[in-house]
């Protein structure tokens, strides 16, 4: 049918590995973002959820890297980490084989994606999906921009990519909503795990917002690298996000630093509705 | 090439659960099949998290290797600074250490506590 439902969200493993170590009253007010945002994807009647994460080497590797890749398979098994050290059981969550065919042969006309029968979802899904399918009843699709290291995908094919993600979704009967996870300024698992740069998230976010493609699109790689750290590369899937949303504009429903969590930990949506 | 192989092994151990348990059983054997140096042959086996650190692993999969082996989050970091205390900055990649007041400082800057809120 349509894209119903558009956002982004953090996806640190500490959000859930390390909850009993923040501070209760922001980590609440940050859960209790999350469970909205569930809120809303229920609201939207979304049948499908595209989770277009930043993945980390759990799937793809420096032996075959691609760009972009989609999951094709009817169940994904996750979390691929320590279930206690990740604080998520393990879980099996629901795909739809046919529904992501349809969807990757759309996305095929205009970018060159790999398709993934097999997904073990790592923290960078499993953490978002813990807080918005937490009974893994929802289908999911999963995506994977390669945020991890150099050569990364250039962020003007990260924008093309989410052109044709909502072409794609706008072309098949389903209800689909689309959620980009991954951090803004941050440097995780580096010794400085905690260090995150406001300034630079807050204007990030403001260009988001706004969805002011020449903005999010002005990056360079070292400029992030410099500013936001070796986990700033994983805008990627918020401007992806950007780029599905068609011009809608943003808000940000929480961004605060959780040094514990090793990011600003983050949710934030599109009004499609009001395009 | 021979930091790629460390990788390599790191990220298929991160993915199967039995070359975790064959890796646990005899450390030498599994790694024997990878084409590694004696230092990155022994910095797999001890686990030596900060020499690993130093050579320039990607940070994620190091990571997990230190869950595996059970290493508490604050020690890890440690680990990782006593690293390139001892050996100089990372050699490769992009998982470097920048300078960071540390987490508690932070915090604490903020106002957050961190002194309970288990659930
Ligand atoms: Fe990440």
């Amino acid at each position: 049918m349509s894209l119903v439902y558009a956002g982004v969200c953090s996806h640190a493993p500490g959000i859930t590995g390390r909850a009993d170590q923040a501070d209760p009253d922001v980590r609440d007010r940050f859960y209790a973002s999350f469970h909205q945002m569930r809120a809303d994807i229920e609201a939207s009647g979304a049948e499908a959820i595209i989770v277009i994460a930043a993945e980390h080497f759990a799937n793809f590797f420096m032996n075959n890297m691609p760009s972009f890749a989609i999951g094709m398979a009817d169940s994904y098994p996750g979390p691929i980490e320590d279930s206690t050290w990740l604080g998520i059981d393990k879980f099996t969550a629901p795909g739809d084989r046919g529904l992501s065919e349809r969807m990757i042969t759309e996305v095929s006309q205009t970018v060159d994606v790999s398709y993934a029968e097999e997904w073990k979802f790592d923290h960078g899904i499993a953490v978002p999906l813990h807080f918005l399918t937490p009974k893994f009843d929802t289908t999911i699709i999963p995506v994977n921009i390669n945020c991890q290291g150099p050569p990364l995908t250039p962020l003007h094919r990260a924008w093309a990519f989410g052109e044709a993600l909502r072409r794609a979704a706008d072309s098949v009967p389903e209800k689909i909503a689309i959620v980009g996870t991954g951090g803004i300024s941050h440097w995780p698992a580096t010794p400085d795990s905690g260090k995150v740069n406001e300034a630079w998230d807050r204007d990030f976010l403001d260009r988001w917002c706004r969805n002011d493609k020449d903005a999010l699109l002005s990056y360079n790689d070292a400029e992030v690298y410099k500013d936001a750290g070796q986990g700033g590369f994983e805008i990627r899937t918020f401007i992806t996000v950007a780029a599905a949303a068609g011009g809608a504009t943003g808000v940000v429903h929480f961004c605060e630093p959780i040094p514990i969590f090793a990011v600003s930990c983050t949710v934030a949506s599109y009004d499609l509705a009001a395009q | 090439m021979s930091l790629y192989f460390v990788q390599k092994f790191l990220f298929e151990l991160n993915r199967d659960e039995g070359l975790q348990e064959r890796y646990h059983a005899d450390r030498e054997a599994v790694l024997a099949r990878y084409d590694l140096t004696e230092e990155e042959q022994a910095a797999l086996v001890a686990p030596d998290i900060g020499l690993l650190f130093h050579l320039g692993v990607n940070g994620q999969i190091l990571m997990h290797f230190a869950a595996l082996h059970q290493i508490e989050w604050a020690d890890y970091l440690q680990r990782m600074r006593d690293g390139i205390a001892e050996h100089g900055p990372v050699r490769e990649g992009v998982y470097a250490m920048t300078g960071y007041e540390g987490v508690d400082v932070h915090t604490d800057a903020l106002g957050q506590s961190t002194d309970g809120g288990s659930e």
